[in-house]
């Protein structure tokens, strides 16, 4: 029973931090199938997360936050389209660049607003912050028999943006496949000219899909910095939109493989905090910092092939030129 | 569109850049307003901080000199064709190898010392940048993804050894023993008042001039060797080169060997020279600093001293701000170098192709309407 209560308090760890992560994935996810690659990521998600959080503390209201968090990504998302889609720059320098300045950008703001050495206030009024949904009977089902538990701490007392994330990977997965617009989404990002040449504009289809991953990064940063924490920190994605990035090329660019990378990820997060100088059976004390850096090791080997095949997107990180 | 006519060289290398650089100040500036604060104050206090006293330009070269090494480590992987985000990761690991030497061999002569210091960084950065250049040559990885990767391997792998392995005992702080005597760099105030030139102590040291050594060395190996040319030949055209008998793998493990090798010299830097141990995250983004310093620079040795030391004042200089402008922080400075990484590297086009016009009406004689 004591392994069992266990086991559900790792995977409802693992449901917490595989939030933004997927999140973040399915942002890329849509920049990187139309042909862009998207090292912007985690800036996007900062900045969302500061904007969010910063908003939330001065207007009380954390769908507010959520907007000023959006809003704010899909700036970042455009100034990377700007510089990528109509002027043709490198895709990898800009999302890059983008991060950067947000790291810089964050903490500048924030002490100059809020005089907190750069943090946001913390966030403890009502309405602040989104906080679990407690659905009905949890707490008599937690009393019950296995799935009770499973009910009352998986399904019940998440926060509305857990099942946001949890909902957008079928409906990527519909859009992707199903519909008009992801087949050319698709399609653009394989083979731009075939789409050019049907008449539909690349740019425009790259320009839709770099909002989108914009909108779903400022959901990202949202919830880092009011759903997962009460305010902003310095760093506080802290690796995360890198770590998405790779969970979407381990999940080689396809929504339902994404998220169970992201899961994966997101479980070796829990386990390492959980395993923090336990000692096991044969190995004794895994240092944590030995499954923090799993994740990253297994998208190398399998970039490498060694497990697996990961296919990019054929024209990703080309610039779409007419000419050529 | 046809093919854009060619910017004067002057325009392309200068000009360019300084557009580059001034817009991006414009920008910050007027992010400074925002803020409250005068920019042109603001400006005017960086640039007395960063140039104004000995000790400022102490600084500043200090800083430039982590700038030159990972700078010129991005410069030649990028004239291979590779863009290597990695040289965080290099000289994390770099940095463990020169601190290795300083720590067990700390005992021999300073002149023993040195160049097996030198040796160890530039292995280790170059092993660390070999595995991702193997990857790509050989199976086709993206090096960008790679080295990325590879950056949070090298953090987790450098929090381990000094939380477990190299920290001193009986101490909190994950980090080692300081280094003996022998195993310091020589400070530029000591080896100038050895000349008989007094100046205020900073930790400006001999890894300024190793870096520069360094730079002379890349500007040699790039334009004056037949490996450079191979190189250059490799990354301008790789299916030129396989006809001209290059074997682009071999010319990116090369580029990537070298790249990590210049890369590790910043511990020479940051550990010889100034922190006298090794620590935790000692790199603090000098590797990515080295990105916006290798675009600024447009990848040429001179462009990359100049813009390393450019940085240099920056970093100074915004130290000096957050100091006598209390709404101000550090971070502005890193905002700047998003912007310069952003301006000159992503956004070159939107500037050179109203120049190139702007030039190409003027030749023709019809001036400037």
């Amino acid at each position: 029973m004591e392994t069992y209560t266990l086991i559900v308090l790792l995977l409802a760890a693992t449901i917490r931090v595989a939030t933004p992560l997927l999140l973040a994935a399915m942002a890329g996810l849509f920049s990187e199938r139309s042909g862009v690659i998207d090292l912007g990521l985690e800036g996007k998600m900062l900045g969302a997360a500061f904007a969010a959080a910063a908003v939330s503390a001065t207007t009380g209201s954390v769908w507010l936050g959520l907007g000023a968090g959006i809003l704010t990504a899909v700036a970042l998302a455009l100034v990377i389209g700007y510089a990528c889609i109509t002027h043709r720059g490198n895709q990898v320098v800009a999302g890059m660049a983008v991060t950067i300045m947000v790291v810089g950008l964050g903490p500048t703001l924030g002490l100059a607003w809020f005089n907190l050495g750069g943090q946001t206030p913390q966030l403890d009024g009502v309405g602040q912050r989104f906080t679990g949904i407690v659905w009905p009977w949890a707490e008599t089902a937690r009393e019950a028999p296995l799935p009770g538990l499973l009910y009352a701490e998986l399904l019940s007392g998440q926060n509305l943006l857990v099942y946001f994330a949890a909902a957008l990977v079928p409906f990527s997965a519909w859009i992707f496949y199903r519909t008009r617009f992801g087949l050319r989404l698709r399609a653009v990002g394989e083979n731009p000219h075939a789409v050019d040449t049907a008449g539909i504009s690349v740019n425009a289809l790259r320009y839709q899909a770099v909002i989108i991953s914009g909108v779903l990064c400022g959901f990202a940063g949202t919830y880092l910095s009011t759903a997962a924490s009460s305010g902003f920190v310095r760093d506080m994605t802290a690796g995360k939109g890198y770590l998405a990035l790779a969970a979407l090329i381990f999940g080689k660019w396809k929504p339902w493989p994404t998220l169970g990378a992201c899961l994966l990820f997101a479980f070796t997060d829990a386990l390492a905090t959980r395993l923090q100088g336990v000692a096991l059976p044969v190995v004794g004390v895994v240092p944590v910092q030995f499954i923090l850096a799993l994740p990253y090791v297994l998208t190398v080997l399998l970039l490498a092939g060694f497990v697996g095949q990961a296919v990019a997107p054929k024209a990703i990180g080309v610039p779409y030129s007419k000419e050529k | 569109m046809s093919a854009p006519a060619k910017l004067p060289r002057w325009a392309e290398l200068g000009l360019l850049p300084l557009i580059n650089l001034g817009v991006a100040l414009v920008v910050a500036g007027v992010i400074i307003k925002i803020l409250g604060e005068s920019p042109l104050a603001a400006f005017k206090l960086m640039a007395t901080g960063a140039l104004g006293t000995q000790e400022g330009i102490g600084y500043t070269l200090y800083y430039a000199t982590n700038f030159i090494f990972t700078g010129l480590a991005v410069a030649v992987a990028y004239h291979a064709g590779l863009f290597n985000i990695g040289a965080e990761g290099q000289a994390y690991i770099g940095g463990l190898g020169t601190g290795l030497v300083c720590l067990y061999l700390g005992a021999w002569p300073f002149w023993v010392v040195l160049p097996l210091a030198v040796l160890a960084g530039a292995i280790f950065g170059a092993m660390w940048a070999f595995i991702p250049a193997w990857l790509q040559a050989r199976r086709g990885s993206h090096i960008v993804i790679t080295t990325i990767m590879f950056n949070f391997i090298a953090a987790a792998l450098m929090t381990y050894l000094l939380v477990n392995v190299l920290i001193k005992p009986g101490q909190q702080s994950p980090e080692t023993r300081e280094f003996s005597a022998n195993a310091v760099m020589p400070a530029a105030h000591e080896l100038l008042a050895k000349m008989g030139i007094t100046v205020v102590a900073t930790p400006l040291n001999l890894a300024f001039g190793l870096a520069l050594v360094a730079a002379v060395g890349v500007w040699i190996f790039i334009w004056r060797t037949r490996w450079g040319f191979a190189l250059r030949v490799a990354g301008a055209n790789s299916a030129a080169a396989v006809y001209a008998g290059i074997s682009p793998p071999r010319i990116i493990v090369g580029a990537m060997l070298i790249s990590g090798a210049l890369a590790g010299g910043l511990g020479l830097n940051e550990l010889m020279g100034s922190q006298h141990r090794i620590l935790m995250d000692f790199p603090s983004g000098a590797g990515f600093v080295g990105i916006a310093v290798a675009l600024m620079g447009r990848n040429h040795p001179v462009g990359i001293v100049v813009a390393a030391v450019l940085f240099g004042a920056l970093y100074q200089g915004g130290s000096q701000l957050s100091f006598d402008m209390p709404k101000i922080n550090r971070d502005m400075v890193v905002v700047i170098q998003g912007l310069v990484i952003l301006l000159c590297g992503a956004m070159e086009n939107v500037f050179r192709a109203p120049l190139t016009a702007l030039f190409a009406r003027v030749r023709s004689g019809k001036g400037i309407e």
